[in-house]
C-alpha cells in the first residue's frame, strides 16, 4: 500500500507543477538555511575528546578577590590561574593526572639552511599532557617525569612540524633550534586535531597552533614570554622572576579525574587550598573555587560566537515561515483535489486511508524539499566559509549525520505542516463533491 | 467598499488566513530584528578608528638571533623608515587599532582603587605618533623627545603623562577639566598627569559584543619605546604610495639586518580581515531577509491564486451583475489588506517579544520602534504587490462563466 500511495503522491506532484515547485522551493531553502547554520553550530560545538570529557577538569580559583572580576563571565571567575597557583597544584598532586601550560612563540630556525626562520607556537606543558589528552604518537614518545624536574631541553613535534622539518622521516634524537638553543626531539605526534582545541581556547581555538611541545620547566627557565591573554591586578611584578610572583593569571591548568569521587576530593582539596591561603594572609576573602570538565568548559567560555547562534535562530524562523507557507499551498493543492477524493470515498475508501494517502503525499514533499535543501546547505557551506573568518567555518563539512538531519527535519516538518491539510481532506463530504459535479 | 461580504468569504477560508496572516508575522518579527542587527554591525564596522588609515600600513618584526642592543636595532629601523622617500612618517609601538587584540589597562583616579574609574586601550609611542597617525589633538600638547623612556613589558618608569582619546577624558572627568589632572594608569601608586587630548582613537579590539566592546573609544598613550625581541613600526606614505613605500620599507629593513622574521600589512587589509565576521553576518542576513520576503510573497501568490480559483464562478456571476474589473481586484486587494493588518500588529507584538529575548540572551541592541513600523510598511506593500496577479487574473475572468455554470 505504502508503495502505491508513494506512486500516487509522485504522479499527483506531476499534476500541478508550478504549485509543486513552490512547495519544494520553499522546504528546500527553509532546510538549507536551516542546515548551513546547524551544520556550523555542530561542528563548532562538538565534544573535543568524546571518550574522556568527563573526566578531565579545569580549575579556578579566585585570587584576586570578588570586587576585581569585570567582564567576565557572571559568577566572576576568571579563566586562567597565576603561576603560584599552578605550582601549588602541580606540587600537590592531587589528581591522577595534571599540567599547567601556557603557549609561547619561538624563532625556529629549520635544520635546512635554505628555508627562512619563522615563528612558531610553542606549547609548554608537563609530561602528562600527552596521557591526558591520548594523544596519539607516530614516532618516539613523550618526555619523563624526570625530564620535567631537569629542564630538559627536549621537543615532541606536531606531525605537520615533522613533515615541514624532516620530510615526514622518523627524527627522534634530532636536533631542532628555538630561538637559537638545541632541542633534542623525543617524539612526533600523529594526526591529532581538537575543535575546539579546548585547553587553551585563547589562541585560534578552531585554527592550527600548537606545533612543537616542550615540558613547561624549561619554558619557564628559559624566561619565554605568554602569547595567550595575560591578565593582571594590582601588583604587575617588575621582570620575569616578578611576573612569577605576581597574581597576575596567564596559565591553563587541567586534571585527570577518573571517578566521580576524585571530583569530590578535588573540590574540597581546592576550597581547603583557598582557605589555607586565606589564613596565610595572601586572599582577604573565603574561598571561592570552581571545577569544570571539558563540556561544562566549553559552554562556561561561550565558545559558540554569538554570530552563528543568531544565525541559527534567524534561519530557524525562516524555516518556520517556509513551512507556514508549504502549508498553505498544501491546503490549496489538496483542497483543490476534493473532487477526486470526494470520488475515492464514495468507492468505498476509509478516512484513514485518505489520511494516509495524502500523508504520503506531503512526505514526498518534504523528501524532494530536503534533498534540495542538502544541495543548497552545500552551498550555503561555501559561502559562509567565504564570508566569514575562515577558521570560523573552514571546520564545517557536511557528514552523514548532517545529511540524515536535512532529510529528517524536512520530512517530518513537512509532514507536520501537512498534517492539518490532510485531516481536512480526509474530511471531504463525498456527496457533495459528487453533486457538484 | 463593503468589507462585509470580504469577511464572510474569509470566514470560510479562516484557515489560510489565518495561515497568510501568521506568515506575515512571522516574517516581520524577524525582519525587523535581522535588520536591526545588520544595521548596529554595520554602524559598528563602518564607525571611523581615527586615524588616516588609507596611507597607513603596519610592520612587525623579529630579531632571530636577539643579541646585542634591541633598543638600538629598533632606534635605527624606525630611523631608516623615516628616511626613506615617500614616508610621512613613522614610530614603534605595542599595538594599533582594528589589530583584533592587545593591552587594555584600567584607569583610576585614587591609589589602590578597588573598582576602576574606567578600562582603556593603552598604546605605546613617541612624539612622532600623532603626526603619523594623523590623530587630531584637541588639548594641550604632543610628547617631547625628551619624556620618551624605553621599557620592556613588566619594567618600566613611571610615565611624564598620558595623552588620552577624547572618550576616555569624557568618561574619567565628565565635567570636561581632563587636562591636567592625574591618573592612574598601569600602577597602583604612581600617578600621571593627562597632557594632551586627541579627537578620536579607537582601541585594538574589534569584537561588537561583550566586555572589551564597552570602552572601544577609550585610549590612553604612553610616552614610551617598547624594547623587546619583536617590534611593530606604523609607518604613513604619502597618499597614493602606500604599496610602492611598503615594498621599499621591507627591503630597506631587511637591508639593514636579514636575520629577521617581517610581517607587514596596510590599515585597509587590517580594517577587512578584522571585521570579516560582521560583514560575513550583514550579507547571511540580508539574504535571510530577502529569501523571507521571497518566500511570504509566493505564499501570498499560491494561496490567493487558489482562491481566485475556487471562486471562479462566484466572481463570473459578480462581474455578469456589474462588477467592473477594477472592484474585483479592488476586492482581493482590500482582503489582504485586511490580512496584512492582522499580521502586521501581531508581527509588531512578535517582533518586539523576540527583540527583548535576544536582548537578554545573544546581547542584541534594542530594536528601534521605528524599525517595527517600517516593516509593518514593507509587510503591507508586499502583500498588495503579491495579491496583484492573481487578483489581475481573477479580473479577467468573462461574465459569460456565469451562463456556463461550471
Amino acid at each position: 500500500m505504502f508503495r502505491y500511495y508513494f506512486n500516487l503522491g509522485l504522479r499527483s506532484l506531476r499534476r500541478n507543477v508550478i504549485l509543486t515547485a513552490l512547495m519544494i522551493a520553499a522546504i528546500g531553502v527553509g532546510i538549507g538555511a536551516c542546515m548551513t547554520a546547524l551544520t556550523v553550530f555542530r561542528a563548532m560545538s562538538g565534544d573535543p575528546i568524546p571518550q574522556k570529557s568527563g573526566r578531565l577538569f579545569a580549575p579556578q580559583i579566585d585570587n584576586w578577590g570578588p570586587d576585581k572580576h569585570t567582564g567576565g563571565p557572571v559568577d566572576h571567575l576568571e579563566t586562567q590561574l597565576s603561576y603560584i597557583d599552578v605550582m601549588a597544584l602541580m606540587k600537590a598532586h592531587e589528581g591522577k593526572r595534571q599540567t599547567g601550560m601556557y603557549a609561547t612563540l619561538q624563532t625556529l630556525r629549520p635544520p635546512d639552511p635554505k628555508q627562512k626562520p619563522t615563528k612558531v607556537f610553542v606549547r609548554a606543558a608537563y609530561a602528562d599532557f600527552f596521557s591526558m589528552f591520548d594523544v596519539p604518537f607516530r614516532y618516539g614518545r613523550a618526555w619523563s617525569g624526570s625530564e620535567d624536574e631537569n629542564r630538559a631541553a627536549v621537543v615532541v613535534l606536531s606531525r605537520e612540524m615533522n613533515d615541514r622539518l624532516f620530510g615526514g622521516a622518523n627524527s627522534v634524537g634530532k636536533t631542532v633550534r628555538l630561538d637559537n638553543e638545541p632541542y633534542t626531539v623525543s617524539g612526533v605526534l600523529d594526526e591529532w586535531k581538537l575543535l575546539p582545541r579546548f585547553y587553551d581556547l585563547h589562541i585560534r581555538p578552531f585554527g592550527d597552533a600548537d606545533t612543537i611541545f616542550m615540558p613547561f620547566t624549561r619554558a619557564i627557565d628559559k624566561q619565554m614570554a605568554n602569547v595567550g591573554s595575560t591578565s593582571c591586578q594590582g601588583d604587575v611584578g617588575v621582570g620575569w622572576e616578578g611576573r612569577l610572583r605576581s597574581d597576575c593569571v596567564w596559565l591553563q591548568f587541567w586534571v585527570e579525574l577518573p571517578a566521580a569521587a576524585d571530583v569530590q576530593r578535588y573540590r574540597s582539596f581546592l576550597d581547603n587550598y583557598a582557605a589555607e591561603q586565606q589564613r596565610l594572609g595572601r586572599f582577604h576573602w573565603p574561598p571561592h573555587t570552581q571545577l569544570r570538565d571539558v563540556n561544562e568548559w566549553l559552554k562556561y567560555q561561550h565558545i559558540v560566537p554569538s554570530e552563528v547562534r543568531i544565525l541559527i535562530l534567524v534561519s530557524f524562523g525562516f524555516l518556520l515561515v517556509c513551512l507556514m507557507n508549504a502549508m498553505g499551498l498544501m491546503l490549496a493543492k489538496l483542497m483543490g483535489r476534493a473532487a477526486d477524493i470526494g470520488v475515492r470515498r464514495a468507492l468505498g475508501a476509509s478516512r484513514a486511508a485518505i489520511f494516509a494517502q495524502c500523508l504520503i503525499e506531503t512526505g514526498v514533499v518534504g523528501l524532494a524539499g530536503g534533498l534540495l535543501g542538502l544541495g543548497l546547505t552545500a552551498l550555503g557551506l561555501l559561502a559562509a566559509r567565504s564570508l566569514l573568518t575562515k577558521e570560523f567555518v573552514s571546520l564545517a563539512h557536511l557528514d552523514g549525520a548532517d545529511m540524515a538531519i536535512a532529510v529528517l527535519l524536512a520530512v517530518g516538518a513537512t509532514v507536520l505542516a501537512g498534517l492539518y491539510p490532510t485531516w481536512r481532506a480526509a474530511h471531504v463530504q463525498p456527496a457533495w463533491q459528487l453533486k457538484a459535479q | 467598499m463593503e468589507l462585509r461580504p470580504i469577511l464572510s468569504a474569509m470566514s470560510r477560508n479562516k484557515f489560510g488566513a489565518l495561515l497568510i496572516a501568521a506568515q506575515m508575522a512571522v516574517t516581520l518579527a524577524f525582519l525587523v530584528n535581522a535588520l536591526t542587527l545588520v544595521q548596529q554591525r554595520m554602524a559598528w564596522s563602518g564607525r571611523p578608528s581615527g586615524i588616516e588609515e588609507a596611507n597607513i600600513f603596519m610592520m612587525q618584526t623579529e630579531t632571530v638571533d636577539q643579541a646585542g642592543d634591541l633598543a638600538a636595532r629598533q632606534a635605527r629601523d624606525v630611523a631608516a623608515l623615516r628616511g626613506l622617500t615617500g614616508v610621512v612618517d613613522a614610530y614603534a609601538t605595542n599595538m594599533f587599532p582594528l589589530e583584533g587584540g592587545g593591552q587594555i589597562e584600567s584607569v583610576n583616579l585614587t591609589a589602590d582603587q578597588k573598582t576602576p574609574t574606567a578600562y582603556a586601550a593603552h598604546y605605546m609611542g613617541d612624539e612622532h605618533m600623532l603626526h603619523t597617525l594623523g590623530l587630531k589633538l584637541v588639548a594641550g600638547r604632543n610628547f617631547t623627545a625628551q619624556e620618551i623612556a624605553n621599557r620592556s613589558e613588566t619594567d618600566f618608569p613611571p610615565p611624564s603623562g598620558f595623552i588620552v582619546s577624547k572618550a576616555l577624558a569624557a568618561r574619567v572627568f565628565p565635567q570636561g577639566d581632563a587636562l591636567g589632572k592625574m591618573i592612574f594608569v598601569e600602577s597602583d601608586n604612581k600617578s600621571s598627569p593627562i597632557i594632551g587630548i586627541v579627537d578620536r582613537l579607537q582601541g585594538p579590539m574589534t569584537a561588537a559584543t561583550g566586555f572589551v566592546s564597552t570602552f572601544e573609544e577609550n585610549s590612553v598613550i604612553s610616552p614610551y619605546h617598547l624594547i623587546g625581541a619583536s617590534s611593530t613600526y606604523m609607518v604613513r606614505a604619502q597618499p597614493g604610495q602606500r604599496d610602492a613605500v611598503l615594498k621599499a620599507a621591507e627591503s630597506r629593513l631587511y637591508a639593514l639586518d636579514e636575520n629577521r622574521i617581517l610581517h607587514s600589512k596596510s590599515m585597509q587589509q587590517i580594517r577587512a580581515d578584522a571585521y570579516r565576521g560582521d560583514h560575513g553576518l550583514i550579507v547571511l542576513l540580508t539574504c535571510i531577509c530577502v529569501a523571507l520576503l521571497v518566500v511570504t510573497a509566493f505564499g501570498i501568490v499560491g494561496l490567493t491564486s487558489y482562491w481566485v480559483a475556487q471562486r471562479r464562478q462566484q466572481i463570473g456571476i459578480r462581474r455578469a451583475l456589474g462588477a467592473t474589473r477594477r472592484a474585483i481586484v479592488r476586492y482581493f486587494q482590500t482582503e489582504n489588506l485586511m490580512i496584512a493588518a492582522a499580521g502586521a500588529a501581531t508581527g509588531i507584538a512578535f517582533a518586539i517579544a523576540l527583540n527583548l529575548w535576544m536582548v537578554r540572551s545573544f546581547e542584541m541592541v534594542r530594536m528601534d520602534n521605528s524599525y517595527a513600523i517600517a516593516g509593518a510598511v514593507i509587510i503591507l506593500l508586499l502583500g498588495q504587490f503579491a495579491v496583484l496577479w492573481p487578483a489581475l487574473r481573477a479580473a479577467s475572468i468573462p461574465p459569460a462563466l456565469a451562463t456556463r455554470g461550471g
